[in-house]
């Protein structure tokens, strides 16, 4: 049997009085990107922060690549990469002298070919030389999928990947990460307020609000079980509480609402 | 903008294969890496580093010959005040380089990349340790050669004990930049100012330019309940011609372990609280 690359069970997390994972269970096979959707406060940084390491659990277990990370990270931490709007990379540095420290930290030991090839790939080979904090939002982009890539990880933690880029640069970002995954067959969890991204990359969706999933499956299921054409209507409907339709009954589409209904 | 990226124009696996090492050296190397990178890209810093201790050799250099005329104190010893500027320097230098390096990684938002990494706490901090001690020998070397230049007092005179009181200093420099960090991880960067302050407050106490008898009988006890008395009081005793003082600097080396000890105890602890309550990545806000 292939082991899961990510499995969270009876996950909970609360700040003092305030719940902001309520008892989640969810699991990403290899090759599978799943994505975590829900509006603000939903609860998906906490818990993408939470199979980072970075943040504790107050229950719950969370194995990544079948190793407890709350008892002990560090095993599986060098198979692991993410990237996160919460985190910057040294701006003074140039391209190439975050690669390397990059590289370093991960254990890389042929970095020069490792950072030849990102280089390649992502079209940073101008970018080497230049300090990493005088690069466009795009470029800056680029640079943190090659940090991101840099371990060649097995499971990649994405929170708002393509957040604040325009749409060319966005969509390039998420082939090049379709393209990785096809290659590597590494587990992509991402957190997302993007709709049309999570339809273009994601095999599963998990659907967040007030802390708890409150529905999953994959886009297509839940466009048929909340008769919606796109998963920004699905999303609205549970966000606005919409009753999700009897499925024994028949449905036919429903219209899209009115600005006045809302 | 880059055109879209095929599957199939990307290398496969058996092209480049990915070396990798589990090593405690190469991570810490990463992190040395990373602030020398910074350190050689910008002359102000290295400026920065060697100017305080150099124009404190300057002022105090001069006083000292000033006195040299005026107190029999001195006289009997030439180059103590300029040997105790150079060693308190030694301390401030270990302390706020440590400090430094932490606050480096907060300012550019780079805590949250180290915390996700293979990177364990126990090798940051001994990265850290090793900027603190590259950063004190930039600073502090240049100002050696100006005593000896200009005053022709050479600290160097001290000889071994010399070793001994620049380690116990360094590990004093690094139990209080510890604490410093430890407060930072936990209540944010409305505490950095610290790093600049808190070494002040020992200062009086720490009978750097005074022996430890001057001060009254309740702060004399709270004077050898710190390291750097001790170290102080050595050094005076060698250029009083009394030699090397076993038992000051076995006081001194254990007040060191306990401190540190202490610090460690408390970064750790603060490192947990930061987890707990998901500071790591909020922190350089």
């Amino acid at each position: 049997m292939t082991q899961l690359s990510i499995e969270v069970e009876n996950l909970c997390k609360s700040f003092d009085e305030i719940l902001a994972v309520r008892n989640i269970s969810f699991s990403v096979k290899p090759g599978e990107t799943v994505a975590l959707l829900g509006g603000n406060g939903a609860g998906k940084t906490t818990t993408i922060s939470i199979l980072l390491g970075v943040l504790l659990p107050t229950s719950g277990t969370i194995r990544l690549l079948g190793q407890d990370i709350i008892r002990d990270r560090f095993p599986i931490m060098h198979r692991i990469n993410f990237s996160s709007p919460y985190v910057d990379l040294p701006r003074r540095l140039t391209v190439r002298q975050n690669l390397i420290f990059f590289c370093k930290l991960y254990g890389i030991v042929n970095a020069r070919e490792r950072i030849a090839l990102l280089s390649e790939e992502l079209e940073l080979k101008d970018l080497l030389k230049r300090q990493t904090g005088s690069l466009s939002a795009g470029q800056k982009t680029r640079v943190s999928v090659a940090k991101a890539l840099i371990n060649e990880p097995e499971i990649l933690l994405l929170d708002e990947p393509t957040a604040s880029l325009d749409p060319d640069t966005a969509d390039w970002v998420r082939s090049y990460l379709k393209a990785y995954q096809s290659r590597t067959n590494a587990a992509i969890l991402l957190a997302s307020h993007n709709m049309s991204e999570v339809e273009r990359l994601c095999d599963n969706v998990l659907m967040m609000k007030s802390s708890k999933i409150v529905d999953q499956g994959t886009p297509s299921e839940l466009l048929q079980r909340y008769s919606r054409t796109n998963l920004e209507e699905v999303f609205l409907d549970i966000a606005r509480d919409r009753n999700r339709p009897d499925p024994t009954e028949p449905t036919e589409p429903r219209e899209n609402l009115e600005v006045g209904d809302i | 903008m880059p055109g879209s990226p095929q599957v199939d124009s990307l290398p496969s696996d058996t092209e480049i294969r990915l070396i990798r090492k589990d090593s405690s050296l190469m991570r810490v190397q990463a992190v040395l890496l990373r602030h020398l990178y910074l350190m050689r890209a910008s002359w102000p810093r290295i400026f920065e580093l060697m100017y305080w201790p150099s124009i404190q050799i300057v002022i105090w250099g001069f006083f000292t010959q000033f006195l040299l005329t005026n107190s029999s104190y001195v006289a009997q010893a030439a180059g103590v005040l300029v040997s105790a500027v150079l060693l308190w320097d030694v301390l401030f230098r270990a302390q706020l380089g440590f400090s430094l390096s932490f606050l480096e990684e907060l300012w550019s938002r780079n805590i949250g990349n180290l915390a996700v990494s293979p990177l364990r706490p126990v090798e940051f901090l001994g990265s850290l340790m090793i900027m603190s001690a590259i950063r004190t020998l930039i600073g502090i070397l240049p100002a050696t050669f100006i005593a000896i230049l200009f005053y022709e007092v050479s600290i160097y005179e001290l000889g071994l004990p010399l070793v001994l009181f620049f380690s116990n200093l360094m590990i004093m420099g690094w139990s209080i930049g510890l604490m410093v960090c430890a407060l930072i991880l936990r209540v944010g960067l409305g505490a950095e100012s610290m790093a600049w302050l808190t070494i002040f407050l020992i200062a009086p106490v720490s009978a750097i330019y005074y022996p430890v008898d001057i001060l009254p009988g309740w702060l004399q006890s709270i004077a050898w309940c710190l390291p750097t008395a001790p170290v102080f009081e050595g050094m005076r005793a060698i250029l009083f011609d009394q030699g090397f003082n076993l038992e000051l600097y076995l006081h001194s080396l254990g007040l060191n372990a306990i401190y540190l000890a202490i610090a460690m105890g408390l970064f750790i602890w603060s490192y947990h609280v930061a987890r707990k309550r998901g500071l790591l990545l909020q922190i350089g806000e």
